[in-house]
């Protein structure tokens, strides 16, 4: 099969860590592929799927608006791009956001998963914490899950939507059809399930064939 | 950069663990971090893309211009801030000052800077940082330095540089050294490397830790004296992970479109024509007045401040 690319949109945040381990799970599942770096909007047009690392969501989306890369990312969801963000990925992916203490946030999203996402939905930093989590699609093992100043899911506006995991009475990882959004950081561990089952998704996935075959 | 722990069940959550703390930090990276004084300046910090603001009650080039001493910002100002922005507040302590630290916690501050451009209330030693919930960015000017902080708890680092004088000479100095150090670190052998833990007064683990990753261990901004997106660009191309900007914001006659060219060109840094662009956003004629570091007092420098 052809060279997997997998693009890590490199705004702001914490990019390096999603290439690390983006690229060991290519080695470990035994595949061809590599992880690359999304800087310009044109470079959406090469890869097969998309990571939206942790950050600020606030700085990422206004370098993304600002670079015509909303509408690109918008665009090539809705051509069935699988798309995995983690925490301020989550809340770039999210319909609606809210902030716990601030309120209504007017703030540039991408606006694709049918979810409205509450920022610091556990508090500040000091209240940021690990815990173990059960992620029944990935396996019976718990998951490391490392939530920094993390969001939540507050509700979900659509039955395409499926819990992937919840905490207490939070929800803090869905799918919807091509898109994952969670609400923790899988890549400041070592467990590579999470990023597995988003690659298993790009090889699913029949918007690859097309950039293949786009790109040959 | 991946932070191994041991994986153990964790049923109760964890707060204030080393991942959770350094973490924090990484989501900081190529991002801008702005010093402002009140919400005014921090919601225009906001507005503009900056990942966190650091409040504090005078900026850096106030401070050096009125002297005296230099304490921890009024709690009740930083809390105004904390309550208006949705981004990260952090906010600094003097050297060595852990009731500061303690106070600064209990507000919930999201990070403590045990600045050099306060007044250190201790000349001889630093916070003892790893009983902490919160995590801490410290100064340093070279890899003993950087490596003494991680060695204490510090969760990331910053190049001093001169605070206050919209002057990046010094910035450029102490990121160089520090990259250059790095570097030569890989060349070691193990006898070498012992003796480097031993001048540098810091575990040999960590030593060994810096030269196999040939990185800092924890996340590197760079601060003191960049004033202009061009600054910016330059301390990301030298190496640092982000940026800290000062005074070179709000002394500025430009801010908001000051901050916001400086945010453009700190992920833009490996692109010239947008850092051209970014550098087209402002005039040089409203840029912060700098100071030659030559002029300034021995008494005067903040960066020889907790070494």
């Amino acid at each position: 099969m052809k060279t997997l690319r997998i693009g890590v949109l490199a705004l702001q945040g914490d990019v390096s860590e999603h290439i690390d381990i983006t690229n060991t799970t290519l080695r470990e599942m035994g595949l061809e592929g590599e992880a690359v770096i999304v800087k310009e909007k044109d470079r959406l047009d090469e890869i097969h799927g998309l990571i939206i690392p942790g950050g600020e969501s606030t700085t990422i989306g206004r370098i993304a608006e600002r670079y015509g890369m909303i509408s690109k990312i918008k665009n090539a969801a809705f051509a069935g791009m699988p798309i995995f963000g983690t925490c301020s990925g989550l809340i770039l992916m999210a319909k609606k956001v809210r902030d716990a203490k601030i309120g209504e946030m007017n703030q540039p999203t991408l606006g694709l998963l049918d979810v409205e996402v509450i920022r610091n939905a556990f508090g500040r930093q000091r209240e940021s914490f690990e815990i173990s989590l059960k992620i029944p699609k990935i396996g019976k093992n718990p998951f490391p899950g490392v939530f920094i100043r993390a969001p939540a899911i507050a509700s979900i506006l659509s039955k395409d939507v499926e819990v992937l995991a919840s905490y207490e009475d939070k929800i803090v990882a869905v799918q919807q059809n091509n898109l994952i959004g969670i609400a923790f950081h899988p890549e400041l561990t070592d467990d590579t399930r999470l990023h597995e089952f988003f690659i298993e998704m790009i090889l699913k996935s029949p918007f690859k064939d097309r950039i293949s075959k786009a790109n040959s | 950069m991946t932070i191994t722990t041991i994986e153990t069940k964790m049923e109760k959550p964890l707060f204030g663990t080393v991942r959770v703390k350094r973490g924090f930090a990484r989501m900081q990276k190529g991002g801008v971090i702005m010093d402002v004084t009140n919400v005014e300046q921090a919601q225009i910090a906001e507005d503009a893309g900056a990942i966190a603001v650091m409040v504090l009650d005078k900026l850096p080039a106030d401070v050096r211009a009125a002297g005296g001493v230099a304490r921890m910002c009024d709690p009740k100002r930083i809390q105004e801030v904390m309550d208006h922005v949705t981004i990260p507040v952090m906010a600094k302590c003097r050297i060595g000052h852990y009731m500061e630290a303690k106070i600064l916690e209990v507000l919930g501050i999201d990070m403590i800077d045990e600045s050099e451009v306060l007044t250190p209330a201790d000349d001889a030693h630093h916070i003892d940082k790893w009983e902490f919930t919160v995590p801490f960015v410290n100064g340093c000017r070279d890899l003993g330095e950087a490596l003494r902080r991680i060695a204490e708890g510090a969760s990331m680092l910053r190049t001093k540089g001169e605070a206050g004088t919209g002057n990046v000479a010094e910035a450029v100095k102490h990121i160089k050294l520090v990259m250059g150090k790095i570097r030569e670190l890989k060349g070691l052998s193990e006898e070498q490397l012992l003796d480097m833990a031993k001048e540098y007064r810091v575990p040999i683990d960590l030593v060994k830790e810096t030269a196999r990753l040939g990185r800092l261990p924890v996340v590197n901004f760079a601060a003191g004296g960049i004033a202009t997106p061009a600054d910016a660009a330059l301390m990301m191309h030298l190496g640092a992970d982000g940026v800290f900007v000062g005074s070179g914001i709000f002394k500025s006659k430009d801010p908001a479109k000051r901050a916001e060219s400086i945010v453009i060109a700190t992920t833009y840094w490996d692109d010239p024509k947008i850092v051209l662009e970014a550098s087209k956003m402002i005039s040089e004629e409203n840029s912060m007045i700098g100071i030659d570091i030559k002029t300034l007092k021995p008494e005067q420098m903040m960066q020889v401040r907790g070494v």
